[in-house]
C-alpha cells in the first residue's frame, strides 16, 4: 500500500511544482492546493499505514491490541482545515487583484517593484 | 501565586480576548482602539509575570488537556521564550499607543482584530513545545499578516500580497512536509521528546536531510539569503504601524525557530555550522547592499531587516554559549530598534507627505525632536557605542573571533560601517539638507496631533538607551538564556518530567 501512496505523492508534488512555476496565478493556486494535499498525504504515510480499525476502546475492554494510528489523522485534519482556509484567502486575493490590476501573469505584476519608472520617485530603486 | 499553567496560558489568552473584543467593537472606532490598548496592556502584564517567574533560570512547562508529554501539547517558557514574549508585548502596547493618533487607521476597522491575531500567532509560536503546533501558530500568524498586508487594498498592496502569500504558503507547506518526515522518523512531535530521539536515529543522512528541510522552511520565514526576495517585494507597501509590527516580529519568529531547532533538536555539527555561517555572512552583505542602493525610507529599512537577520544567525553558527547570548541580545535589540525606525519613517511620511528621500528635507528644523529621536535607533542599528546595538554586535563578533571564524567577524564589522552609511543617507537627505521644495507635499500637522506617535517612538528610544547605558543585566540575562539553550537537558527535563501542573 505504501509504495502506491508514495507514487501518488510524487506525482502530486511534481504536478504542483510544475503548476507553481507557471506564471499564471490561477495555475499557481491549483498548484498550491495540490502541494498542500501532497503534504497531507505525506503526513498520513509518515504515521505508517496499517490497520484500519478505529482507535476506540469498546466498553467491555480496557486496552486495544491493534488499531489505526489516530495522531496522523488528527494532524491531517488540522492541516486540511488550515490549507483550505489559506487557499480560499488566496483565491479571494487573486480575484481582487485581477479586478484592480487586470493581469493574471505574475511577470507583469510590477506595481510594488516597478521595473522602469517614468517618474523620478525612486531613481536607484528602478534597477531591481 | 499564579500557577505555571495560568502563567503560560495568559500570554495567549490576552491577544485572543483582544481579537474578540476588537471584532465586537467593529463600528465604534474609539472604543475599538481603547479595547486594543487594554488588551495589549493585559498582554504586557502577563508577559512581565511570565518573565519574573523564569528570570531565575527555572523553565516552566505545562501540558494542555491533562495529556502528559509527549502526547499532549506542551507549552514551555525558558528565558529565551519569556524574553521574546515580553518584547512582543512591549511592541503590542507601543503600536497600540501609536495607533491612537494615527489618522490613517480610522477607515480600517479590520486592523485591530488582525493585529491581535498576529500577536496571538507570534506568541503561540514562541511558547509552544510541539513542532506541529508550531506549524499551526505559524499559520495563525501568516493568515493575519496576509490580511494586514492587503488591508489598504491599493494596487501595490494587492500585487505585493500575491507574491507574499504565494511564497509563504509554499514555504509553510515545506515546513509541514518536514514535520511529516520528522514524525515518520521518530514517531513523536514534542520538541523535548524529539531532542531525545533524534540522536537515536541510526541513519545520519536522514538526520541531515531533516535538518536541511527545517532550515529551508525557517530560513524563508526569517528572510535569509537566498530566500529573502518576498520581503523587499512586499513589506514597503504596508502602512506604518503594520510595517513596524511586521519588521519587529515576523522574521524574528523564523529566527527563533532556527535557534530553538538547532540548539534542541538538531545540535549544530561542524559542517552544518559552516553552512549556516556562510548563509549568515551572505545575508548580512546582500541586505546592506540592497539598503545602500535605495532612496525610499521604507525600502532602505526593509533591506536592513535582512542584513540584521544575518547577525542573529552568527550565534547559531558559532554555537558557543556566548555567541548564543549574542544572538538573543541581538534579537531583542533589533526588534526595538527596527520597529522604532519604521515608526519614525511613518511620522516623516505624515509630516512631509512622502517616503522618498529625494523629495523631502529640512526636517531638523521642522521637527528637531524627531531628529534627536531618529539618531538613537539609527546609531544603535549601526552599532555605535554606547547604544544597544554596540553591545549586541560585540557579543556576536567577540565569540566569532574566539572561535576563529574571522570571516564572520570581518563581515559583521564591514556591514556595520555600511549600515552607518545608509543611516547617514537618511539623516542627510531627510533631516539635514534644506528642503528640496519649499512646501512639503502635505501641510505640517500641529505637533499635538502626533502625541501617541511621539510617545511610542520615545518609549522605544528610551528602551534602546536603557539597554545601551546599562547593558549588564541584559547581557547577564542573555548569558543565562544561552546557557539554557546550550544545555538542552534542562529544557527536556522541564517538559518531560514535569507532571501536569494541576495546582
Amino acid at each position: 500500500m505504501e509504495p502506491l501512496y508514495i507514487i501518488a505523492i510524487g506525482v502530486m508534488a511534481g504536478t504542483a511544482a510544475y503548476l507553481l512555476m507557471s506564471r499564471n496565478v490561477l495555475r499557481m493556486v491549483l498548484g498550491l492546493l495540490l502541494f498542500g494535499n501532497a503534504a497531507n498525504l505525506t503526513l498520513f504515510v509518515a504515521g505508517r499505514l496499517g490497520s484500519s480499525l478505529p482507535p476506540l476502546i469498546p466498553g467491555d475492554q480496557t486496552t486495544l491490541a491493534i488499531s489505526a494510528n489516530p495522531l496522523p489523522q488528527a494532524l491531517v485534519l488540522t492541516a486540511i482545515v488550515i490549507s483550505f482556509s489559506l487557499v480560499v484567502f488566496t483565491v479571494v486575493l487573486l480575484r481582487k487583484a485581477h479586478e484592480r490590476l487586470h493581469i493574471v501573469d505574475t511577470e507583469e505584476m510590477r506595481e510594488a517593484e516597478p521595473v522602469n519608472q517614468s517618474t523620478d520617485d525612486d531613481l536607484s530603486g528602478a534597477k531591481e | 501565586m499564579i500557577s505555571s499553567h495560568a502563567l503560560l496560558t495568559l500570554p495567549i489568552a490576552a491577544p485572543l480576548v483582544g481579537l474578540v473584543l476588537t471584532t465586537l467593537f467593529w463600528r465604534a472606532s474609539k472604543l475599538q482602539r481603547f479595547a486594543s490598548l487594554t488588551a495589549s496592556l493585559v498582554f504586557l502584564w502577563s508577559a512581565v509575570a511570565l518573565l519574573s517567574n523564569t528570570i531565575d533560570g527555572t523553565i516552566l512547562a505545562t501540558q494542555f488537556g491533562s495529556w502528559d508529554a509527549p502526547f499532549g501539547i506542551s507549552f514551555v517558557a525558558d528565558n529565551l521564550t519569556s524574553a521574546m514574549v515580553l518584547i512582543t508585548a512591549i511592541m503590542a502596547v507601543v503600536i497600540a499607543i501609536y495607533q491612537l493618533t494615527d489618522p490613517e487607521e480610522d477607515s480600517r476597522p479590520m486592523f485591530h482584530p488582525l493585529y491581535h491575531g498576529l500577536l496571538l500567532g507570534v506568541t503561540g509560536a514562541f511558547m509552544t513545545g510541539d513542532i506541529f503546533n508550531m506549524y499551526v501558530w505559524f499559520e495563525v500568524m501568516l493568515i493575519s499578516s496576509f490580511g494586514l498586508l492587503v488591508l489598504g487594498g491599493t494596487k501595490e498592496q494587492l500585487d505585493a500580497g500575491v507574491k507574499y502569500v504565494m511564497l509563504n504558503l509554499v514555504m509553510t507547506t515545506i515546513f509541514l512536509v518536514a514535520v511529516a518526515f520528522l514524525y515518520g522518523a521518530t514517531g513523536t512531535l514534542n520538541m523535548a521528546d524529539l531532542a531525545n530521539r533524534v540522536p537515536a536515529i541510526e541513519n545520519p543522512g536522514l538526520v541531515t536531510t531533516l535538518a536541511v528541510l527545517f532550515l529551508l522552511a525557517f530560513a524563508s520565514k526569517a528572510a535569509l539569503f537566498p530566500l529573502f526576495f518576498w520581503l523587499p517585494a512586499s513589506y514597503h507597501t504596508a502602512s506604518t504601524p503594520i510595517l513596524a509590527i511586521f519588521a519587529a516580529l515576523l522574521t524574528k519568529v523564523g529566527v527563533y525557530a532556527i535557534v530553538r531547532c538547532f540548539t534542541l533538536i538538531f545540535p549544530v555539527t561542524e559542517g552544518f555550522a559552516t553552512i549556516i555561517g556562510v548563509i549568515a555572512a551572505l545575508t548580512m552583505v546582500t541586505g546592506v547592499l540592497g539598503a545602500a542602493s535605495h532612496f525610499d525610507i521604507r525600502k532602505i529599512l526593509s533591506f536592513h531587516i535582512i542584513s540584521q537577520i544575518g547577525y542573529m544567525l552568527v550565534g547559531v553558527a558559532i554555537a558557543t554559549p556566548m555567541a548564543l547570548a549574542g544572538s538573543v541580545l541581538y534579537i531583542v535589540h533589533h526588534i526595538i530598534v527596527k520597529a522604532n525606525l519604521f515608526l519614525i519613517g511613518g511620522v516623516i511620511k505624515r509630516k512631509t507627505g512622502s517616503y522618498q528621500l529625494k523629495q523631502i528635507g529640512g526636517l531638523h528644523r521642522a521637527a528637531p525632536f524627531l531628529a534627536i529621536l531618529f539618531c538613537i535607533p539609527a546609531l544603535s542599528l549601526a552599532g555605535l557605542p554606547p547604544l544597544s546595538g554596540f553591545w549586541a554586535k560585540y557579543l556576536v563578533i567577540k565569540p566569532s573571533l574566539d572561535a576563529g571564524s574571522w570571516y564572520l567577524a570581518a563581515t559583521a564589522l564591514i556591514v556595520g560601517v555600511l549600515t552607518l552609511y545608509s543611516m547617514l543617507k537618511i539623516w542627510n537627505e531627510a533631516f539635514w539638507k534644506s528642503s528640496a521644495t519649499p512646501e512639503f507635499a502635505a501641510p505640517l500637522a500641529p505637533n499635538s496631533s502626533f502625541a501617541g506617535q511621539y510617545i511610542a517612538i520615545a518609549t522605544l528610544s528610551a528602551i534602546t538607551l536603557c539597554i545601551g547605558l546599562n547593558p549588564e543585566p541584559f547581557v547577564a540575562f542573555s548569558m543565562e538564556a544561552a546557557a539554557q539553550l546550550s544545555d538542552s537537558s534542562r529544557y527536556i527535563n522541564a517538559v518531560l518530567e514535569n507532571p501536569y501542573a494541576r495546582d
